[in-house]
């Protein structure tokens, strides 16, 4: 360890931790019991999703066809890869090198946007097709006369598609302010091998935000065989 | 006996603080991407084929492994501490318990309109 990584940790040892092993572990352990509260909280919506889908489950099969798998899944590997380069990017500031550190948490970033972006292509073919919850809601369900669901229901699950997806997405936009702000910070020498707390604490939120997208699509999208293309 | 620093940092004292210790090497991180590459691939390819009341429960599957790949290597579980690894079961508890009570409630309404009529 170089003479100024000894200075700089000193300088970020807070006075009431023992040793910065004591002060990585304390905050990693705060940033966890966050991540608690965020799993309750995203998890209120899950169990309304379990409740609606439970009682009207054709309805939400119905819906559920509505929903670009294609587009779903390469979301799902777009997020996989900023996760992968997020976990290279901690890496990176673990090892000291504020530069690579840098340039991975821009491509995850830029993974982030992609994310955002193929999400707006979807959101914008639901709204197109009257696929938003509220008074212009409009969903066919095979023959009119007698249908098989009712769209009311269908409509439910519209509802938990825009808000579990929508919560996610905000969470998203949030991750790339924080992850901007750690490049920033990376860039101007704030972290060295012994402090790098704050990549590490962004790095769990990143990868919180990839797990919930990971039961988010199997859940919204492949609730049931895709029929009819 | 311990002093509480020695209890809950065992070796803490004897070893000097090397966060070094825990880079995970890349080869790692690369497998454990290609492993949640190949299991999107597979749920997806599982979505096409008709399992019945199995679908979703290959697809929550696939999707609890992954998480679990997520959590234990991209999110350094393996390599935290106990205090962290009990924060993550009590989350996974308390979730159990709002769905689990949840659905005591929902699931057993049927049951209860039987008997009236």
């Amino acid at each position: 360890m170089a003479t100024s990584d000894i200075q700089v940790a000193e300088h970020a040892l807070q006075h009431h931790f023992a040793d910065m092993e004591q002060q990585q572990e304390t905050s990693t352990f705060g940033m966890w019991m966050f991540l608690l509260t965020e799993i309750m909280f995203f998890g209120g919506l899950f169990c309304a999703y379990l409740v609606y889908r439970a009682s009207y489950y054709q309805a939400f099969v119905e819906g559920s066809q509505k929903m670009n798998i294609w587009l779903g899944a390469t979301n799902t590997a777009v997020l996989i890869c900023s996760s992968l380069s997020m976990a290279l990017g901690v890496r990176a500031a673990q090892m000291g090198k504020p530069k690579l550190m840098a340039i991975l948490l821009l491509i995850t970033m830029v993974f982030g946007f992609g994310f955002l972006g193929i999400k707006g292509i979807e959101y914008h073919e639901h709204w197109v097709h009257h696929e938003f919850p509220g008074p212009n809601f409009h969903f066919e369900t095979g023959d009119p006369a007698h249908p098989a669901t009712d769209p009311q229901h269908t409509q439910i699950y519209f509802s938990l598609y825009w808000a579990m997806t929508g919560l996610h997405a905000f969470h998203m936009i949030i991750g790339i302010g924080l992850v901007l702000w750690i490049m920033i910070a990376g860039l101007m020498g704030a972290f060295t091998p012994s402090y790098f707390t704050p990549v590490e604490n962004v790095g769990l939120y990143w990868h919180f935000v990839d797990l919930v997208w990971i039961y988010l699509f199997p859940l919204l999208y492949l609730i049931s065989k895709k029929h009819g293309g | 006996m311990h002093n509480l620093q020695d209890r809950f940092h065992p070796g803490s004292a004897q070893e000097h603080f090397d966060p070094m210790s825990h880079v995970v090497p890349i080869r790692m991180y690369v497998t454990i991407w290609a492993a949640l590459m190949i299991f999107t691939g597979l749920t997806v390819f599982a979505a096409t084929v008709e399992l019945h009341v199995f679908n979703i429960v290959l697809a929550l599957l696939i999707a609890t492994i992954k998480g679990t790949l997520v959590a234990l290597f991209f999110m350094h579980l393996r390599y935290s501490t106990k205090l962290t690894m009990v924060t993550v079961i009590a989350a996974i508890f308390f979730l159990f318990i709002l769905f689990g009570l949840s659905m005591t409630d929902y699931l057993t309404r049927a049951w209860l309109t039987n008997t009236i009529h």
